[in-house]
């Protein structure tokens, strides 16, 4: 068995152990970190199938952004797990059912050798100094447009998540411009027609 | 299924579908529990990637890997905004638990 033979082995069954540890925690931060390790096992894999940008964003921008932000929000938020976890055991039936049934599916129609469909056997990566590179020359050329896109998904998501959770402090005073504008002399004033007293000579 | 040659395409293709069923089961055991939902999104979206750079590897093809990039960054939006939503639903009703959020049913 060669070493790389032995390492797909050997990420593949940490990656699986570590997926399943993420569906069944008792404690959600287990969860989080054990989806941090599925994470980073992903990555070593897109590293030995030669996609090393991508593996780099996964760690990157994948675990140390999205899972941190888990991670916070976990934290933060005091949650009683244990009462969510009562009917568990009565799910597991059926989840598991479904879930080998989902399994052995994908697993005939993906094995190719099954349907008679024929698979490129051996790993032919694109030869293009670099992947970054081979990566960089396609998204600023053909996918440029979905490139502008995602840029716009990012700013929509970031100008969502902000509104959303934004609290005001009602004691703040602010000026409202539009408010000020608007007023009329009325409003402010209001002119009384008083007889002037007369003095008691 | 021999354990000594060299991974072909299909063992990368049955552990992306290994990581998606370990999702749904995921999301069928923990139907309650918005947070561990969200971290079953996010397994999907793994084993989904993982096919696609698998099928970009094998054939020589970096649209595969084009589309994992545009993956990562929806999924990363999508991640922050289903946070968001969860933050201001354990403000508002103080529990993440789905079958709290009945106010429309009727």
């Amino acid at each position: 068995m060669s070493f790389q033979t032995a390492l797909f082995w050997f990420f593949s069954a940490i990656l699986v152990f570590a997926a399943l540890r993420v569906v069944i925690s008792r404690n959600p931060v287990h969860a989080v970190l054990w989806l941090v390790l599925a994470f980073f096992t992903a990555a070593a894999h897109w590293l030995m199938l030669q996609a090393e940008f991508l593996a780099i964003v996964l760690v990157l921008v994948y675990v140390g952004a999205v899972m941190v932000l888990f991670l916070f929000v976990v934290m933060m938020l005091d949650v009683n797990f244990d009462a969510l976890r009562k009917q568990f055991r009565s799910y597991v039936p059926v989840g598991a059912t479904v879930g080998i049934l989902v399994l052995i599916e994908m697993a005939l129609t993906l094995w190719g050798g099954r349907l008679g469909v024929t698979l490129p056997s051996g790993a032919n990566p694109v030869d293009a100094g670099s992947n970054t590179k081979a990566l960089g020359s396609l998204v600023y050329t053909e996918y440029v447009y979905p490139f502008e896109l995602a840029a716009v998904i990012l700013l929509v998501a970031i100008i969502a998540a902000i509104a959303l959770t934004h609290r005001k402090r009602s004691k703040t005073k602010y000026q409202n411009p539009a408010e000020q504008v608007k007023v009329r002399a009325r409003d402010r004033l209001r002119v009384l027609n008083l007889p002037s007293e007369k003095k008691e000579t | 299924m021999s354990f000594a040659s060299l991974p072909t395409l299909s063992h990368y293709l049955v552990l992306g579908a290994i990581l998606f069923a370990i999702s749904i089961v995921g999301i069928f055991l923990n139907r309650r529990n918005v947070i561990i939902l969200l971290m079953a999104i996010e397994l999907m979206l793994l084993a989904v990637n993982m096919n696609f750079i698998a099928f970009s590897s094998f054939m020589g093809d970096m649209a595969g890997q084009v589309f994992v990039f545009f993956i990562l960054t929806v999924a990363a939006a999508e991640s922050a905004i289903g946070l968001a939503i969860l933050v201001l639903l354990f403000r508002n009703i103080g529990s993440i638990d789905v079958e709290d959020i009945d106010h429309l049913k009727g």
